[in-house]
């Protein structure tokens, strides 16, 4: 047993592997939320694909990966940003031109240089294999500035995904939070590229979030179960990738979505028995109640007309 | 028009606003004073929310200034303002608690860290009291009933302790007890020096009931006691309908004039 966990360690590239995945894991655990919770996924989605245009354009022209997709990826929310402003176009249409207008332009441009193809599926699926102690430099700064700036601005991030409008008038920067938001999404889809894959990295980010939503109705709680969750499937999937010889983003997205139908399953099976089993009666002098306790998590007694009257 | 004299809440001079191409009213001005208790009253699309999301500086005026509490209103507010939202425009699936959402009222209090000292929670816990629904404090928002949920709202914004209280529509969707229960608490609110602005349609329930009244259709009809203002005139002004008072003793009841002839 301790063998399966020791023996891929033995290769440098999966112990590069592992300690990527596990940065990668606690960024997506921590976007993953505010993803889901602000109904995103799509940004998400369309970001890696800008990205890959940024990418290709880097690859061309010379210039370091990360920083030619980062430019472009940074470029692409700050122009869907601007383009919704305007409130004519709605955000997913406006994701939808951007970046795969830009994802379009790195097919177009690899298709010119065949070269270049080898990588290609490594940069759609995600691959391990060239994980290079820079890399995990990179992407351990990310994370160490992803978890700082979540830290200090937690309050901040929670009232403007609930409630923006109220938040402006509580005295939080909602455009300010909006635009630090976009640049460490940005940033994160960028530095998990290569192990997640551009095609795959969306799914990374939601699903454990997701999964966590579906365990609780309460935000710290949600926020710490994503974090978990996100760090398992990404050290997990990267074993799998190891024994399945299988693309690291692939299996990260599948142990992932197996997580979560099973969630998803027992959410449904409790609900049921719960519709079933607790026919809740009971009565208010000459009125008899019958109803059903839906919710898992609250079962409420009382009634409105109780504890109502005010001061 | 930086020195106003301490008395005045809010000052609006020359207040224009738009919706794309769409001019929602302009050239309006309003002064309202310290310790009122207003509601602004007028019929859909008569821009009443424009007005009052202009006080929250939610909306940026195309032309015209805001000032709260002597201070001009921009993009992020400066004033001591609890708002509480349309319940519709709320999302209740969002994952918080009670607790959670009513603290969001002390954020801008709170230190750099992300979570609350002994004194927010007290002050959470108090409101939370006051306002009978302690027993809820870690339940999902969602669970709550339409008059609790209106109270978590209410609830968040006195965490905040506020000057003046913004509400829009706050007693829509809720039954006639809990709207009676609710406007007989802002009105004790509004005794212990808390200003009040609220926006309703409702005039039998809500409107004929408050201190001050404010009749508004892309600019102000008319203000005063609502004995002053609820009269056939000002009212067809403001609803482009003729509109029937009744005085019954101290009670006052609008209606439509001209019921719809079935005959016909």
């Amino acid at each position: 047993m301790i063998e399966f966990f020791i023996t891929p360690l033995k290769y440098e590239f999966i112990v590069h592997g592992i300690i990527a995945g596990a940065l990668i894991g606690i960024l997506c655990g921590i976007i993953g939320v505010y993803i889901v919770l602000r109904g995103m996924s799509y940004i998400g989605h369309g970001l890696s694909h800008a990205a890959f245009g940024g990418a290709v354009i880097g690859y061309i022209s010379s210039v370091n990966l990360y920083i030619a997709a980062g430019i472009w990826g940074l470029l692409s929310a700050l122009l869907i940003n601007l383009i919704t402003r305007g409130k004519k176009i709605k955000a997913d249409a406006a994701i939808g031109i951007v970046t795969t207008a830009s994802f379009a332009l790195g097919v177009a441009l690899i298709s010119r240089i065949r070269r270049f193809t080898k990588n290609l599926e490594a940069v759609l699926f995600g691959n391990i294999l060239g994980v290079t102690t820079e890399d995990l430099l990179i992407i351990g700064a990310v994370t160490l500035i992803v978890i700082i700036v979540f830290f200090f601005l937690y309050k901040q991030m929670l009232f403007v995904t609930f409630d923006p409008e109220s938040a402006s008038v509580y005295g939080i920067r909602v455009n300010w939070i909006d635009t630090i938001f976009s640049t460490l999404l940005a940033a994160s889809i960028i530095v998990s590229l290569q192990v997640l894959g551009v095609t795959l990295i969306a799914a990374a980010i939601i699903i454990p979030a997701s999964t966590a939503r579906l365990l609780t109705n309460n935000f710290h709680k949600m926020f710490i179960l994503s974090i978990i969750i996100s760090i398992f499937t990404s050290i997990a999937g990267i074993y799998a990738s190891f024994y399945l010889n299988a693309a690291s983003g692939a299996t990260i997205v599948l142990l992932g979505a197996a997580i979560f139908t099973i969630v998803l399953i027992q959410n449904y099976i409790h609900r049921k028995i719960l519709e079933h089993e607790h026919e809740h009666v009971h009565s208010h002098g000459d009125i008899i109640h019958h109803h059903k306790h839906l919710d898992k998590e609250e079962h409420r007694h009382e009634h409105e007309d109780k504890n109502s009257s005010l001061e | 028009m930086a020195k106003m004299q301490e008395q005045t809440m809010i000052e609006i001079t020359n207040l224009s606003c738009r919706y794309g191409s769409n001019e929602i009213f302009k050239g309006v001005n309003l002064k309202i004073e310290k310790g009122i208790f207003a509601g602004i009253v007028g019929p859909n699309g008569s821009g009443k929310t424009t007005l009052i999301k202009s006080m929250l500086g939610v909306i940026k005026p195309t032309k015209g200034k805001v000032y709260v509490n002597g201070g001009l209103v921009k993009s992020r507010h400066p004033s001591k303002i609890g708002y509480i939202p349309q319940l519709e425009a709320i999302e209740w699936d969002f994952p918080v608690t009670v607790e959670q959402a009513v603290m969001m009222g002390r954020y801008n209090k709170m230190g750099i860290f992300p979570w609350p000292n002994k004194e927010d929670k007290r002050i959470v816990r108090s409101v939370l009291e006051r306002l009978g629904i302690i027993q809820y404090i870690n339940h999902h928002i969602k669970t709550l009933s339409g008059g609790e949920q209106q109270r978590v709202f209410l609830a968040r914004a006195l965490a905040s302790e506020p000057e003046l209280l913004i509400l829009d529509e706050p007693t829509s969707g809720v039954d006639l007890k809990t709207q009676h229960d609710i406007l007989h608490f802002l009105l004790t609110l509004n005794k212990k020096g808390i200003t009040i602005i609220l926006i309703t349609h409702d005039l039998n329930a809500v409107a004929a009931h408050l201190p001050w009244i404010i009749c508004f259709n892309k600019g102000i009809i008319a203000q005063g006691m609502p004995e002053d203002v609820f009269k056939p005139e000002i009212l067809k002004k403001t609803y482009n309908a003729d509109v029937t008072v009744l005085r019954s003793g101290g009670l006052i009841l609008m209606a439509n004039a001209k019921p719809l002839n079935t005959d016909d």
